[in-house]
Parts: C-alpha cells; structure tokens; sequence
C-alpha cells in the first residue's frame, strides 16, 4: 500500500460556550426541555433581527490567533441558503468571502514523531441549526418534532488544509486543535455532546504525485477513535478502487460506527447551490488593531508553549511534559502540586501514573478528581517523612480517590502508618526465622536471593507497614 | 367638520385645552369606518375595545392634569406588516393568516409609550409587494377620491384610512415607493425616512436593504410629530443609525428663501402625464415665489434605478420569504407526502402570484452562474445611483420631483402587466436604493385626482425636507381638501 499517499483535510465545528446564543439573548445551554431555550429572534419569527454577540467576535479572533492565523480587520456575515426543518429562517447566517480569521497553522508529530506543521485555510463564525427528533415508524404514521435550543448558538468552522497524510496525523491534528481550544476557554470541545464535530476530506494518490485524487467527505465520526477508523477505512477503499480499476465518485458518505464502513449518502448534497450573498440585517465587523492587540494579551499559554517550560523549568522528560500539558486543567493540576511538593518528577510520576489510572478507570476527568493538588502534595511528604511506604502510598492514594480525605486521616483510619521501631520488627525477624529454616540455612550457605523470600515474609505478616529498609537492614545483621 | 377629519396637532391642543375628549375622539374615527369601511376597506382587523379603552386612560391622565405626549389619544392605523404582539399580522398573504407575534415591533413600542390609540391593521399589498394594494389576499382597498380607482401601494390601506378619516394618521412601509406612491394617490402626506431612521424590528421584511418605516398624516405637521415618535436607535436593529436625531417639529416653518432646489430632468422624461406635469410646474412656481433658487439638474443613472431594483428587491426577498414554510407558524397544506412536498405546496398555496413572481425572480439572480451577472452588477448600479445623488446634493438643498407618473390608476388596469405595474414606482424606488429620505405632499389635482410632489434630501436630512414640505403646504390649500365619501365636503 505503500505505493500510494492519503491526503486528509479536516473540517472542524466548535461550539463556544459564550452564555447567550450568537445573535440573541436566549440561553446556549446544552440539554433541556426541547424548545425552552429559544425566544422570537432565534426562531427567525417574522419581522425578527439578528444582533451580533461581540463575545462571539472575541472568541473567534481569540482562535484565529491561537491557530497562528491573521486577523481581518474586516468581515461580514453572509446567508446560506437550504430549505431543512431545523432551520427556521431556512438560512443559515454563516461568513461566505471573508471570515474572521484566515492562513493559519498548527503543529504536529506525524508517524515518526517529527514535528510537521498543518495548514488552516480559514475560521469563520456561524449560528448552529436545531435538531430533528425522529418519532414513530414506517409501520405507524412516521413523524419528526423539531427541537430549536440548538438554534443560534455560536459555532467556529476551522477549515485545515489538505496537509494530513495518515489517519493518525488526522487524528493528532484534531487532539491539537481540541487542547488549543479548550486552553482558550472558548470551547468545552465535547465530542458526545456535540460541541465538537468534524468532517473528513479524504482522496489518494500515488506517491510523489503533485496532483491530488478525487475527493470524498466523510461525515457522521462521533469520537476520536471514529476519527482514525474511519479515516483509515476510507484510505483502504479508495486504493482499493483504483487497484480493481473503479473510478472514485466525488461524494458524501456516512461513518457507520457499527459496520465499521463508510457508506454514499442519498443526499444530493453535491447539488446544492447555497445562493450566498451578504446578510442586509447586520453589519459589516470592523475589527481595530487595538482590539486583537486586546485580546493578545488575553491569550493564555497555549500547549506548545507550556510543553517547553516544563521541560525547561521542571526538568521532567519531554514525554511527561506533553501528556501533562495535554489538557489546561491536568498542567494547573500539576504545576499547583510542584509548588507545595517541588520534586517535579515525583509528582509526574504520581499525576501520570496512579492519578490518569485512576480517572481512566473511572472514566472521568481531571476537574473531578476527589483529591486535590494540595492532598497529593501532602501524601507525598508522608513518604518522604517515612510514615506510609511507597507502596502502601498506592493503597492509600486510592482510598483518596474514592473518599476525597486527606492521606494522613487514611493513614490513621486503616492504620498503614509504616512499623519503623527496632522492636517491633525484630520480634517479627525472629518468627518468621524460627518458621522458615530451610531458606535461612540456604542464606548462609550463599544463596543471596532467599533474604527477598524472608523480607516478603516479614512483609506479609506485618500486611507491608514494616520499613523495608529497616526490615532488610535488621535482617542481614541477625542472619550475619 | 368631524373629530376624524381633524389633524392630530389640531386633535392635541383641544385635549390638552379639554375641549374633547380621546375618546370622542375615538368614537368619531369609529363612526367614520362604520359609515365609509364598507366602501374604502381599509382595514384587516380593527381593535375597537383596546383603543377605547387606550383613549379612556389619556382620558384619566388628562383629568389628573398629568402631562400628555403630542399624540397621546390620537387614533393610528398600522400597516398588517408591523408585528403586534396578541393581535394577527398577517402581511396581507394567506401563508400567515393565523400568525399573532408574541412581540411588537419596536415602533409598535414607542406610539404605545406616547398613549396613542391603535385603531388596526391596515390593507397592503402581499408582503408588501405591489403598487395597487390589489395584491392583497383578502380583499380590495378603495381610493376614497374615486372608488374605483386604486389607493397605490403596497400602503395602500393606510393611505385611505388617513384620507377618508377612518384614522388621524397612520404607519407604512416603503421599499420602492410603498408610502410615497400611496400617499399621492390618496391626497395624504408619506414620508420615507433615512434609512436607519426608524428600526426595522417587527417590520416582516421584503427587502432588508431597502425597506422603512414611515408615517402617513394628512399634514406636514402631523409627519414631523409622527417621524419624533418612532425615530431613534433600536439595539434590536443593528442597521438603525446610533446617532442623535432632530426634533423635527423644529424644522416646521415656512421658510425657504435662497433654498437651492434641483430637478433631476430624468423625473419629467416620457411617460410623466401631462396634466401632472402641469401640476408639479404649478408646485415649482409656488417654491420660487417663496425664495427657492430651482434649476434643472440631472441624475444620469435614473434609468436604471428600475432593474437595479427588481434585482436587489426581489433578492433579497427570496431569502427573507424562506421562512415561510408552514413548520412553525402560518398556512401548511393537511396532506403531505414527506416533508419537501408540505414546503412547495405550502409554499404554492400559501403565496400569491406576484409573491412568486419576486421570489422566482430573487432565486435567479443569486443562483450560481447568475449572481455575478445579476446581483453583483445590481449593486455596483446601485453604488452609481447614489454617487448620483450625492453629487446632485453637492448643489441642492434637496430635488423635487412628482412623486407619481400619473395620479391614481383603475382597478385591474394594470395588474395583468407587471412592468406596467412597476413603472408607477419609477420616481419612487432610487431614493430607496440610495437610502435616502423622500416625502410626499399633496401638490394639486387632475380630474379631481390628488396629484402628490415629492421632495428628496440628502442621508439625515428630514428636517430640511419638512421645511421645505411646510412651507409649500402653508402656500397651498389641497392638503385640506377631503374626499366627496364624506357627505360634509362636496
Ligand atoms: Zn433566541
């Protein structure tokens, strides 16, 4: 297969969760009763005007700039037109000839872990339609109710260039764009929910080809994962095309999750003439020099930044600064921990290791961890200072999680306070001796590998509180 | 003379002195529909109850020595095309003949905070296309100087309502010429204000770009005090100006000596009747002899004005009738097969012939491969239409002009020729293009038809175009003739 090359380009919608919808007052938030968040300009009830939310306008120019874009000083609306019923103007006020933002890119790693840089054509503002909840059978009277709360709230379409060669590259592009944007706060960026969708342009070519093969838009990718085993089955079947001699058609096809195919959608969508032309109801946007530079000094660190202070500034791998840049909360998460317990790589360990297992296991996120920066901070201080083992700290760290106490309430509730007094221990070293002969005779003849035998004796009967380095220190100078 | 024959500046200072009553005031203009309705039709919906009780609580504030507006208890028609919220607003058209807004247009607002009394909702063409109100769904409005002639349009209803007194002034809109061309065929004054005068909000749109609201009265006077009660930015509008405005009664004095008036000689080509002409020259006589400088000047692009407009009108009408498609609100045919069949036959239904015609027509000029040709062109045209008049205003105080080609025409005379039909607004519609203000007077008569002048001022300058309205008015007397429907004027 190596004979030919994919060529990706993505099309990316994000919701911004701005408080109100993009050209009223009504509410953006997700769920509730159908039709409740609507009001008469949403509904495109007659004789009803648009009004631009300027939070959307910030948004947009806040992403453009995140995503290395320039800027237009000036845009303006345009209508779209298509006759759908979750359309109630049977337009959509979308940005035709000159979004907000245009010629921008963001950066990588492809398969061999370099760092390769993807093009962004455009981002424009738009307003989202409502949706059709389907009702009844084919065998009933089938019907559709229309739910309207979706209507009007702010999308950005991020448009890349046709610069991905991989089903991973694309799926890395979209894990980028995702982080980008929730470090921007505009966005939640939630695939399941709907405030992330992405559509797929996908065609391929011989390798070392300039031109580019025909092209098919994959729609209907619910996940990241539906994103690579899409992308993937798609490449598959177009190569399989041109091998067998067919002719790839230039249209629209559907991911089906279930089958795991990408199957032609019946809508003629190729026909579609959307009859463009510039919105009379609004305003064309003047935007000034002063506002981006505004609105510059609002952009927080963005993930390739923070990526490289950590390296720098923490001294912890590049590896362990990518995954814990990975999204804004886990870095604040951790870089709130490094403040009060400093040994960054300790920590990174921690947050990388039983902290993600733990939320994974779980399925939730960062934001709901039950224990706080602080409480990690303090837990590892406890192992530090000798009153947990670092393995008992597992067993206490995950009664944390569940319980949301600190590690020395933990520690004091199941008594796993570490046995450090000589007493205690050697009492335990001289049972375990008197019951276990063979392997204490099998030490002093030189066999080194039965002391960890009777350390895991002593271990086990004092249910692993016992200081293994005491226990190995107290051990060897009996059996000497 | 009858209370509804009065003006709403005459109206006012007998309130204000308790000379009358608001509601007398009401009940007169409710005597006059139920006398001269039947013939004139003016009217959709009347609101009988709400407006006496809206003239009863002037009434109250009167007897409690509370201070009133200029038009508190003065009874006003509104076009079926602004939104009242609990009341139909049905833009003359069968696809909305059940839809009552749960909101007022913004204008609606502002007369209810001047305690106006709100009569009802007047006749129009179908969402507001036409130049003859018979392309009204639901019936056929009369001129009240001739019944069987036409009221112009598409304000049609309120152009008769104010000139048969069946209400004291009343509000429209105007896209090519719909208040202007209504007005002079009724005998009424209408003013097309600035555009981003007045906000659009709860106006049902023909044409975003070229669509205003404004007022017709049966006096100059009356004008200003109704442009001082709706003008004004809107948040709801972002196309309203967010400017300070005049108080326009200021600019009422009769006043124009060493005013520089052009006419565009494009405005008295072929196809003006002669007999308006004579009017008009008439009219211009009266200016000088008032101290107006008036020369020819020319507007080299008026030739155009008419297919620039039936590009962008009909345009941008395609867009904004999409809505229309019996999901939400309005007509929806019983027995569709799938959702696509219930949009085109609500839609085949619902809308009427002309209604079509534009939307057809708008959905061709944006189509692919025909917009650059179409629409593009059309808005470079209109760019030269208003560097036209900017030049032209570079001379003149304002331009003045016959408002009409000839004074009101007969009933179906026109309506099976569609550009026939369009050539009544030739003098109208590149004031709207150019976003520009127009005012209609009464200027004479021909054959005991109103024969109306237009005055036509650079963006803004309303103030300068009533001047110059009021003072040909006071020079003049056929603002205070009345149409023979009512029996005490021969
Ligand atoms: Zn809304």
């Amino acid at each position: 297969m190596n004979k030919y090359e994919p060529v990706i380009g993505l099309e990316v919608h994000v919701e911004l969760q701005t408080a109100s919808k993009i050209f009223c007052h009504s509410s953006t938030t997700f769920g509730g009763d159908p039709n409740h968040h609507v009001c008469p300009v949403c509904l495109g009830l007659p004789g009803t005007l648009p009004v631009l939310n300027r939070k959307v306008v910030e948004a947009a120019i806040m992403i453009g700039l995140a995503l290395n874009c320039s800027v237009a000083r000036f845009c303006k609306f345009d209508r779209k037109h298509y006759f759908y019923p979750d359309l109630p103007k049977n337009y959509q006020i979308s940005q035709y000839d000159l979004p907000i933002a245009d010629n921008g890119y963001l950066e990588v790693q492809d398969e061999d872990g370099n760092p390769v840089r993807v093009g962004i054509t455009r981002v424009h503002m738009e307003e989202d339609a409502g949706k059709l909840v389907h009702q009844g059978t084919d065998a009933t009277t089938p019907y559709s109710l229309v739910d309207y709360n979706r209507t009007g709230v702010p999308l950005l379409e991020i448009v890349s260039e046709p610069d991905m060669r991989s089903p991973r590259e694309a799926r890395a592009y979209l894990d980028k764009l995702k982080t980008i944007i929730q470090y921007t706060g505009v966005s939640d960026c939630r695939m399941e929910e709907g405030s992330l969708r992405c559509d797929a342009n996908i065609s391929v070519r011989l390798r070392g080809s300039q031109t580019l093969g025909t092209k098919t838009e994959i729609k209907n990718m619910n996940s990241f994962r539906a994103l690579q085993k899409a992308v993937q089955f798609e490449i598959n079947r177009q190569i399989e095309c041109l091998e067998t001699g067919r002719r790839i058609v230039q249209e629209t096809r559907a991911w089906d999750e279930i089958e795991g195919v990408t199957l032609a959608t019946r809508s003629k969508e190729e026909a579609h003439d959307y009859r463009y032309f510039p919105e009379p109801d609004l305003v064309p946007i003047v935007i000034s020099p002063s506002w981006i530079e505004e609105i510059t000094r609002q952009l927080p660190e963005l993930p390739d930044a923070r990526c490289r202070r950590f390296i720098d500034e923490y001294r912890i791998p590049a590896y362990d600064a990518g995954v814990l840049t990975g999204s804004r909360e886990l870095g604040d998460y951790y870089e709130e921990c490094v403040k009060i317990y400093p040994q960054a790589k300790t920590v990174s360990n921690w947050v990388m290791g039983e902290l993600l297992r733990l939320l994974n296991d779980t399925n939730s996120e960062i934001g709901e961890s039950r224990v706080t920066p602080r409480q990690l901070a303090e837990m590892l201080t406890l192992i530090d200072k000798g009153t947990i083992s670092g393995k008992l700290a597992k067993e206490v760290f995950g009664e944390m999680f569940r319980t949301g106490k600190d590690a020395e309430m933990v520690v004091k509730e199941k008594g796993l306070e570490q046995i450090s007094d000589e007493v205690s221990i050697n009492a335990v070293i001289e049972q375990v001796i008197a019951s276990h002969p063979g392997p204490v005779a099998d030490y002093r003849a030189g066999k080194d590998r039965a002391l960890g035998f009777l350390v895991g004796q002593i271990m086990k009967d004092t249910r692993g509180k016992a200081n293994p380095g005491l226990v190995n220190e107290l051990l060897k100078n009996r059996l000497r | 003379m009858e209370l509804c024959e009065l003006t709403a500046n005459e109206l006012h200072r007998m309130l204000t002195g308790k000379d009358v009553r608001a509601e007398e005031i009401c009940l007169s203009v409710f005597r006059r529909i139920d006398k001269t309705e039947d013939q004139v039709k003016a009217y959709l919906a009347l609101h009988p109850e709400e407006a006496l009780e809206q003239a009863r609580a002037v009434d109250r504030k009167i007897a409690k020595g509370e201070e009133i507006s200029p038009l508190a208890g003065i009874p006003i028609a509104l076009k079926d095309n602004l939104c009242t919220k609990g009341h139909r607003t049905t833009c003359a058209s069968k696809i909305l003949y059940n839809f009552v807004p749960p909101y007022n247009a913004t204008v609606v607002d502002k007369l209810n905070g001047q305690d106006v009394v709100i009569i009802g909702k007047t006749n129009m063409d179908e969402f507001a296309m036409g130049s003859s109100t018979e392309n009204s769904a639901y019936q056929q409005t009369c001129n009240p100087w001739n019944p069987d002639c036409v009221p112009g349009g598409s304000s049609g209803g309120s152009a008769a309502a104010v000139a048969a007194g069946e209400a004291i002034c009343a509000l429209g809109s105007d896209t090519g010429g719909s208040i202007r061309q209504p007005a002079a065929f009724c005998g009424v004054v209408g003013m097309k204000p600035t555009y981003g005068t007045v906000s659009r909000y709860g106006l049902v749109a023909f044409a975003s770009s070229l669509d205003q609201i404004g007022p017709l009265s049966k006096d100059v006077t009356d004008c200003a005090l109704m442009l001082n009660a709706i003008c004004g930015h809107d948040p709801m509008d972002s196309t309203s100006v967010p400017t300070e405005l005049p108080d326009y009664r200021e600019a009422l004095v009769t006043d124009i000596d060493g005013f520089r008036i052009g006419i565009p000689a494009e405005y008295f080509a072929a196809g003006l009747d002669d007999h308006v002409r004579r009017v008009i020259e008439e009219a211009i006589t009266v200016l000088e002899q008032r101290g107006a400088r008036v020369e020819e000047t020319t507007l080299p692009h008026t030739e155009y004005a008419l297919p620039t407009y039936y590009i962008i009108a009909p345009a941008e009408a395609s867009s904004n009738l999409a809505r229309y498609d019996g999901v939400r609100y309005g007509y929806r045919v019983e027995d569709a097969k799938d959702v696509l069949d219930m949009f085109s036959r609500s839609r085949s239904r619902g809308f009427g012939a002309e209604v079509k015609r534009r939307v057809m027509l708008g959905t061709y000029a944006l189509s692919a491969g025909y917009y650059d040709a179409y629409y593009l062109e059309a808005l470079k045209v209109r760019t030269l239409i208003r560097r036209d008049f900017e030049r032209a205003f570079e001379k003149y105080d304002c331009l003045i002009s016959p408002t009409t080609p000839s004074t009101a025409f007969r009933f179906g005379e026109k309506v099976d020729d569609p550009v026939t039909m369009y050539l009544s607004d030739v003098f109208t519609l590149a004031v709207n293009l150019a976003g520009l203000p127009g005012v209609s007077i009464p200027a004479g008569f021909v054959d005991g038809m109103p024969v109306g002048l237009q005055f036509i001022g650079k963006p803004f300058s309303e103030s300068t175009l009533l001047r110059a309205a009021y003072t040909f008015e006071q020079s003049t007397t056929h603002h205070l003739k009345r149409p023979s429907l009512t029996p005490e004027v021969e």
